[in-house]
């Protein structure tokens, strides 16, 4: 009995034995944190790329890494300015719907392929194809005879071959692309910067088209190639010596971390694991702005933070209540107390980062503010409102607004200003992501939190998701005017016309206050001083391409 | 016994069942959608999408699908990534898990047993103390405060350690220490009450009369014997470490698979959701399983039911 108990004795303490031991030794244990010497930046992509292929990616965590391994016939210098990416030069036609574009001769893909002018036309139809499932599809649309062959239901595969033909984008040979345009788009040279409209290597997609899924299959045209994809741990990539701007990139290679935690990732860089913190902690960011840090950098970002109001809702039915609402809060306290990252009071929806007609000014500055915060005459127009609506007083309503706890804060100061000011008592509603999206859809809610990052520097990116059609207007607000300068933006190929018809939409959007900006967004990051040469265009996430350790 | 355990794996296929349709009905009963955004998407590209991942089926016909792929252990595809499978989820994720978990667990289990033991063989006494107030921090202490101080002291200012992500043994050590500082002081306090009961039973009273050792009757009898409780827990404490605790894993930027179930269900990524659960609770009943057949080996005396005496 005795030997057995002290077999059983034996035989505990080996296994935990066992467990310790593989508990050291399971992991590989030549890993690398910093590698500043071999000039290679460590930054965080905060996420795993739900993909790279440029097809499928559809958010910052795929945008982001995609855009140091591709390039797209134009690309955004360090001022913003879209100059020749692939493409040497396009001309346009006089009637501004019929782009060609010329491409770079000698460009090669990673695997040593030529990029043409087939690999660009092959891309783009494939997005556009049902069967591949592209959440940016739509982005495609503005090239004739895409949506139709996106939105087929056609089982055939002879007449899905036919309304393929029909997509206006042809290579009329190795090096030249030509696309026709259902409307003039003065931002299309912007567009195809976009990843989806990103080239893919045709022989490597039709021979393996899971090539995107494994760094080892992986092809890109771009400054960087993949070399390891480690699902949901890095990526790491090198300069990739084919690219046509080889001479300008100084960075041996790039790697990304996937930590999810902004904090996680801002300690990973206080200890010199990351050269680059994007974005930052909301209460960093403050300390960092106070402290006057010298790694620490604030850049533009075109993007609003706004509250949405159910128009179809009593008493959110009224617009000088809905004006009232909006002229009685404090945006400075907002800006400079609780979201601390350098944010601009919001006067109108457009934010800063595009330009105007002239080619100079900005839309924000040429548009101006629409509306002046004052606490009097919001009084004024609430009462006149209520009067309207036959109502005595403002009845209790609700701010939904998702998890975070930003939104929660700044929820309760804009409450707390309208108790103040107004006399209004509001609730608070927190509510998980999808669920507030479920609901503003579906219009069950009063007041919503909300938030536009551009896809593009053009107004329009803002502006066309308010015309009575659009799936994310969410608020019940139809304007029939609006809907009509937005269409006339959309057809005209005059600059001057477009950009006046899109701030007269704006007047009216404002006027009508169917949505209550609150900011302008900025991108706050830090980023290591013996790092050179990052740059961040308004609408896009800090570009590494041409960055180099010092 | 052969018996036993068969008809226990029968309970454990049905439980599993159960847990699979209850998930699959509550995900499709949770408002939000997976491919719900504040994106621009048009009604033709969601349609697109949904086709693609055979979600414009009908519902029992998904159902009906899902059981036939599991049946030979097809999770599914993520409709979150198109990079990754579930299969692929689990197959990266749960390691990472289960090497953290299993590390974790044998700290936990250790300390919590020696300082339990310590505590009951010095009952009121300085020692006893000592444990019993650790034992108290830690259950005070959330894992989360004491995962932040460890990566901002250890980490950042000392800089002994990496403050996050997974690679090499070095990154292991603060998130398992993190975690196993909550099942340590429980065992701790369980171990101390199960030893000080043990202590006072006669047979301990007679093997002491007998003149055996302490050492032999500590570790013989009295352990023995006041682990039974600390065993009966161990299958839910080692279930919820190995298979990911998300504020951890999260923190400390682990690939593991709590980050991984949470995400799916803010994503509503429904072959995530399921697979998780699906993936967990079959975990924790075989765990359940385990500790119940190894009651049988700790105690002869505990028999199961139908067998002969």
């Amino acid at each position: 009995m005795i030997r057995k108990m002290q077999q059983k004795s034996c035989a505990i303490v080996a296994s935990v034995l066992l467990m310790l031991i593989l508990a050291v030794t399971g992991c590989d244990g030549n890993r690398s944190d910093t590698n500043a010497s071999a000039n290679i930046l460590n930054v965080n992509n905060s996420s795993e790329p739900g993909s790279l292929h440029p097809a499928k990616a559809q958010g910052t965590h795929e945008s982001w890494p995609l855009r140091h391994l591709f390039v797209g016939l134009t690309m955004k210098d360090p001022d913003g300015k879209v100059v020749p990416g692939a493409a040497k030069k396009w001309d346009i036609s006089s009637d501004k719907k019929t782009y060609t574009f010329h491409l770079r001769v000698g460009q090669q893909w990673s695997n040593g392929d030529p990029v043409t002018a087939q690999d660009f036309e092959f891309a783009w139809k494939h997005v556009l194809n049902p069967a591949t499932a592209s959440d940016y599809a739509y982005q495609l649309y503005y090239i004739e005879g895409a949506q139709v062959y996106n939105e087929s239901r056609e089982k055939d595969p002879a007449k899905m071959k036919a309304l393929a033909d029909k997509v206006a984008v042809k290579a009329l040979d190795e090096k030249t692309l030509e696309v026709k345009l259902v409307n003039p788009t003065p931002y299309f040279d912007q567009l195809v910067s976009f990843y989806t409209y990103y080239p893919i290597d045709k022989n490597v997609q039709e021979s393996n088209p899971k090539w995107a899924n494994d760094a080892s299959t992986f092809v890109s045209n771009g400054p960087f190639k993949l070399t390891e994809w480690k699902h949901k741990r890095d990526l790491k990539m090198v300069k990739n010596e084919s690219y046509f701007e080889k001479d300008k990139i100084k960075l041996a290679g790039i790697n990304w971390a996937m930590v999810e935690g902004e904090n996680t990732a801002w300690q990973m860089y206080r200890a010199g694991k990351l050269d680059l913190a994007f974005p930052l902690p909301g209460d960093v960011v403050g300390q960092l702005k106070s402290q006057k840090a010298k790694d620490f950098k604030i850049a533009p970002e075109f993007s609003t933070y706004f509250y949405r109001f159910n128009t179809t809702k009593k008493p959110f039915t009224n617009a000088k209540i809905r004006t009232a609402l909006a002229m009685a809060i404090d945006r400075t306290i907002i800006t400079e107390h609780i979201a601390q990252g350098g944010q601009k009071p919001a006067y109108a929806l457009v934010a800063e980062g595009a330009r105007d007609a002239n080619g100079k000014d900005d839309f924000r500055t040429v548009g101006g503010d629409y509306f002046t915060e004052h606490v009097e005459q919001a009084k004024r127009l609430l009462a006149e409102g209520l009067r309207e609506e036959g109502l005595t007083s403002m009845p209790t309503f609700n701010i939904m607004y998702n998890t975070l706890d930003l939104h929660k804060r700044i929820a309760e100061a804009i409450a707390g200003m309208w108790k103040q000011n107004l006399g209004i008592d509001v609730g608070l509603e927190n509510t998980e992501f999808k669920v507030k999206i479920d609901r503003e859809h579906k219009l069950d809610y009063s007041v919503a939190r909300s938030g536009w990052v551009a896809d593009f520097s053009d107004p329009m990116t803002f502006l066309d998701m308010f015309t009575s059609i659009s799936t994310q207007n969410d608020t019940g607000w139809k304007n029939k005017q609006y809907d009509a300068k937005i269409n006339t933006a959309k057809q005209s190929s005059d600059p001057a016309i477009r950009m006046k018809v899109m701030h007269d939409a704006e007047a009216i959007l404002m006027k009508d206050m169917p949505i209550m900006p609150i900011y302008f967004y900025t991108k706050p990051y830090a980023v290591k001083e013996n790092v050179v040469g990052v740059y961040t265009p308004a609408d896009e996430y800090p570009i590494l391409n041409y960055a180099d350790i010092k | 016994m052969v018996r036993y355990t068969l008809q226990r794996l029968g309970w454990a296929l049905l439980t599993l069942w159960v847990v699979i349709t209850v998930t699959f009905t509550l995900m499709r009963l949770v408002p939000g959608d997976p491919f719900s955004s504040e994106g621009k998407m048009p009604p033709g590209v969601y349609e697109n999408i949904k086709a693609y991942y055979h979600l414009d089926r009908p519902v029992v016909v998904q159902y009906v699908e899902y059981l036939r792929a599991l049946l030979t252990f097809d999770f599914g595809p993520s409709l979150k990534s198109d990079s990754i499978t579930v299969n692929d989820y689990i197959r990266d994720g749960f390691p990472v898990s289960l090497h953290l978990g299993l590390q974790a667990l044998v700290i936990g289990v250790t300390f919590g047993i020696m300082f339990g033991v310590i505590a009951a063989l010095y009952h009121n006494r300085w020692p006893d103390y000592v444990s019993m107030i650790l034992a108290i921090i830690g259950m005070s202490i959330p894992n989360f405060i004491l995962a932040t101080v460890l990566i901002q002291y250890v980490a950042v200012e000392w800089g002994g350690l990496p403050p996050a992500t997974w690679g090499t043994w070095q990154h292991t050590i603060l998130p398992s220490v993190a975690l196993a500082l909550m099942p340590m002081a429980f065992i701790a306090r369980l171990m101390r009450s199960s030893m000080l009961e043990v202590l006072r039973q006669d047979y301990i009273k007679t093997a002491k009369a007998k003149g055996l050792a302490q050492t032999i009757i500590i570790m013989k009898h009295t352990i023995r014997n006041a682990i039974l409780p600390v065993v009966t827990m161990l299958g839910v404490i080692a279930a919820n470490l190995i298979t990911g605790s998300f504020v951890i894993e999260h923190i400390f930027g682990i690939p593991g698979m709590g980050e991984m179930f949470v995400k799916g269900i803010f994503n509503r990524d429904y072959p995530v959701i399921l697979g998780s659960t699906v993936f967990y609770s079959a975990i924790l009943i075989f765990l359940v399983l385990l500790v119940d057949l190894a009651y049988t080996w700790i105690d002869p005396r505990i028999t199961v039911t139908g067998e002969s005496k």
